[in-house]
């Protein structure tokens, strides 16, 4: 896929004196699950805000669907879905009665709509709850439904502002297998988490922090870049040795992860264990060469100084 | 001890926080400032300057020496003359004068005659009006020019007083309707006051913002049902004052229909306007809050317009409640008919359409 759905270029979004996003660039694959990773404040929500024209951007280029954002907005309302971090449908109306109200706003004719929506609710799994109050719904229910009334006009861009905070992991598993098939026909996904196993299962990330964008790629080519910088010590005090680590010029960050301390080293050296197992000089200690995380890629791009 | 300071961090967080609540803050120095003003300077209880026409059937210079002594108690304004009683009863009825003054043709023999030299018409639809003509009633009057005060020595009162559509003078024929239009503008403006800022807070904005809909579709669909709501209000305040306090519809119904669908929309437009000027649900409110105040001080509910200093006047004719206050009084107690009272159902739909304009204007569909 060469076409782009997205073009973005030197974005920036300013609040008063805060910078909430700082020239940032973006190329977005069509019909791809496109992932935006970040900590909270780092310019997610603000990004998706303003490619879907509900923010104005302090400065910079952008195209969303070959449309300028944001003078050709109106163009794009129809063409794209939005699922916000927040439930932003009525609690007081039932499911079939929200996705009715939506499907009226989007203009859809009666006899499509009505189609529409049965299709969904069989879809997702709503059809039992068709008749519940949306108030009265489970996290991953409402998240369902979100998910069934942003694609109920049948966009070809959906934006997801952490559309899985409130849910359990199993059904969170099976949001995904539905993200899955509406990218197989051929919707482009915009997600944004600050989950890594979410992370891991889009084609393609942007890494963001404090409003910059610090790395992109696919999963495969972001972990790549730290082969032969992660290793893990297993041993005695170790809440000790993490502070001898950090103290270490050569090591960027140093978390313990239960029985074992994962060490991650600024760049490649020859042989980082042996360098560890030098620097730390002490016997009881085992030192292993372990293969990337994305965490530790999320790490390595976001943190400049060192941290725990 | 620990209570105590417990108190005082809650104390110094609510100072905190009500300082830099501008809308509350506001709210604490402005009340009491508008009711200062309203009441002890615009709001006068002496009812002075109301506006009325003489009916001169004699030609005589009595009748324009009474005229004088009556113009100068200043309780009255004379704003017109007109050449018969009936259509000096008419502008009563469309609302542009509140009295009128009838000289006889045969005026200077019934003044010879020590009779009551004159009659007053009088719109008894505003009690307090009425109670300050009747007050003229027995007022001493001089028929000559030069002759010493209390030189005509009428055996009778002054003048013969017929006052219209509220003969009795009783308090709920000018209450019934007045409630009305402050118990419209109350929950009207608060329901659409409301209505936005609630879809911002629950974040329904934000999703409806992403769709085709345009700023207007949404502010007209917001208020629609809110017209259903205002007409069941009124029938219920209206036939609640006919069948318990026997306050009768005089004029037609579709007339009155006719004046309350223009408040009703207007109403509702303004309250869409503060729906797009507050940021929480607590500040519409208290901007409703303002505004309902000052259409019950203001309207002609509390205290008769035409009493009212030029000033207060003048902000009085911006509030939509002002406007009804006429309309609902003309039709319900003197009977008149939309057409007679059509410059104020002129000014409602206008204030709606430059509410709706602003209201949609004012409203981006962005989160900027």
């Amino acid at each position: 896929m060469t076409e782009l759905a997205i073009r973005v270029r030197a974005l920036s979004k300013h609040f008063g004196e805060v910078v909430a996003v700082d020239g940032v660039d973006l190329d977005i694959p069509a019909g791809q699950i496109y992932g935006f990773l970040g900590p909270n404040g780092s310019g997610k929500t603000t990004i998706i805000r303003m490619l879907c024209g509900l923010l104005t951007p302090s400065g910079g280029d952008v195209r969303v669907l070959g449309l300028q954002i944001p003078t050709q907005t109106d163009r794009l309302r129809s063409k794209i879905g939005y699922m916000t971090q927040k439930f932003s449908l009525y609690d007081d109306l039932t499911v079939q009665e929200n996705m009715q109200f939506m499907g009226q706003i989007y203009g859809l004719p009666r006899k499509v709509a009505r189609a529409r929506i049965e299709e969904l609710l069989e879809r997702y799994a709503l059809a039992p709850l068709r008749n519940r109050f949306a108030s009265a719904m489970s996290g991953g229910q409402r998240q369902r439904l979100a998910l069934a009334v942003a694609t109920l006009h049948s966009p070809t861009l959906l934006f997801l502002d952490e559309p899985t905070s409130a849910v359990d992991p199993e059904n969170r598993r099976d949001f995904w297998e539905k993200l899955f098939d509406l990218s197989e026909a051929g919707t482009t996904i915009l997600v944004s988490t600050h989950y890594m196993d979410e992370a891991e299962r889009c084609h393609h990330l942007a890494i963001l922090e404090t409003g910059h964008l610090r790395n992109q790629g696919t999963p495969q080519e972001l972990l790549a870049q730290l082969d032969n910088r992660v290793v893990e010590i297993a041993g005695d005090n170790l809440r000790q040795v993490k502070e001898r680590a950090l103290r270490l010029p050569e090591v960027q960050s140093a978390a313990q992860q239960g029985v074992r301390l994962r060490v991650l080293l600024k760049r490649n050296t020859l042989d980082p264990t042996q360098y560890l197992r030098e620097q730390l000089a002490d016997q009881h200690l085992v030192l292993t060469h372990t293969r990337p995380s994305l965490e530790d890629v999320f790490v390595a791009s976001t943190t400049g100084s060192k941290q725990q | 001890m620990s209570s105590l300071s417990r108190v005082g961090a809650i104390a110094a967080k609510e100072f905190k926080q009500l300082s830099r609540d501008r809308m509350t803050f506001g709210m604490i120095v402005m009340i009491p400032l508008m009711q200062l003003i309203l009441f002890g300077y615009a709001i006068s209880t002496v009812v002075r300057n109301i506006p009325i026409a003489i009916v001169d059937n004699s030609g005589s210079a009595v009748a324009r020496a009474i005229t004088e002594q009556v113009r100068v108690t200043q309780v009255v304004e004379i704003v017109g003359h007109y050449a018969t009683a009936a259509e000096a009863e008419a502008a009563i009825v469309a609302g542009t004068i509140r009295a009128a003054l009838i000289f006889p043709e045969n005026l200077t023999q019934r003044a010879a005659g020590g009779e009551p030299v004159a009659q007053w018409l009088v719109d008894g639809s505003d009690t307090m009006v009425s109670a300050a003509v009747l007050g003229l009633r027995t007022m001493p009057l001089h028929l000559e020019a030069g002759a010493p005060d209390g030189a005509y020595q009428a055996t009778a009162p002054s003048f013969e007083v017929a006052v219209f559509f509220n003969p009795e003078r009783r308090s709920e024929v000018n209450i019934v309707p007045g409630l009305s239009v402050i118990i419209l503008t109350m929950t009207l403006v608060l329901f659409t006051a409301v209505g936005l800022v609630r879809e911002r807070e629950h974040g329904n904005l934000e999703l409806l913002i992403t769709t085709p809909i345009h700023p207007l579709e949404l502010m007209v669909g917001k208020l629609v049902p809110y017209i259903f709501v205002g007409l069941i209000q009124i029938i219920i305040i209206l036939g609640l004052g006919w069948l318990v306090f026997n306050v009768p519809l005089q004029g037609e119904l579709h007339h009155l229909v006719a004046v309350i669908l223009p408040f009703i929309a207007a109403s509702l437009t303004l309250g869409l306007l503060l729906s797009t000027i507050a940021e929480t649900q607590m500040q519409a409110m208290q901007m409703t809050f303002i505004l309902l105040m000052l259409s019950i001080l203001l309207s002609g509910f509390m205290f008769p317009f035409d009493a009212m200093p030029k000033t207060a006047q003048y902000i009085a004719e911006i509030l939509p409640a002002t406007h009804f206050m006429r309309l609902i009084r003309g039709v319900y107690l003197r009977g008149a008919t939309a057409g007679q009272l059509l410059p104020d159902i002129l000014w409602l739909l206008g204030f709606t359409g430059i509410m709706l304009t602003i209201a949609t204007k004012r409203f981006h569909k962005s989160l900027d």
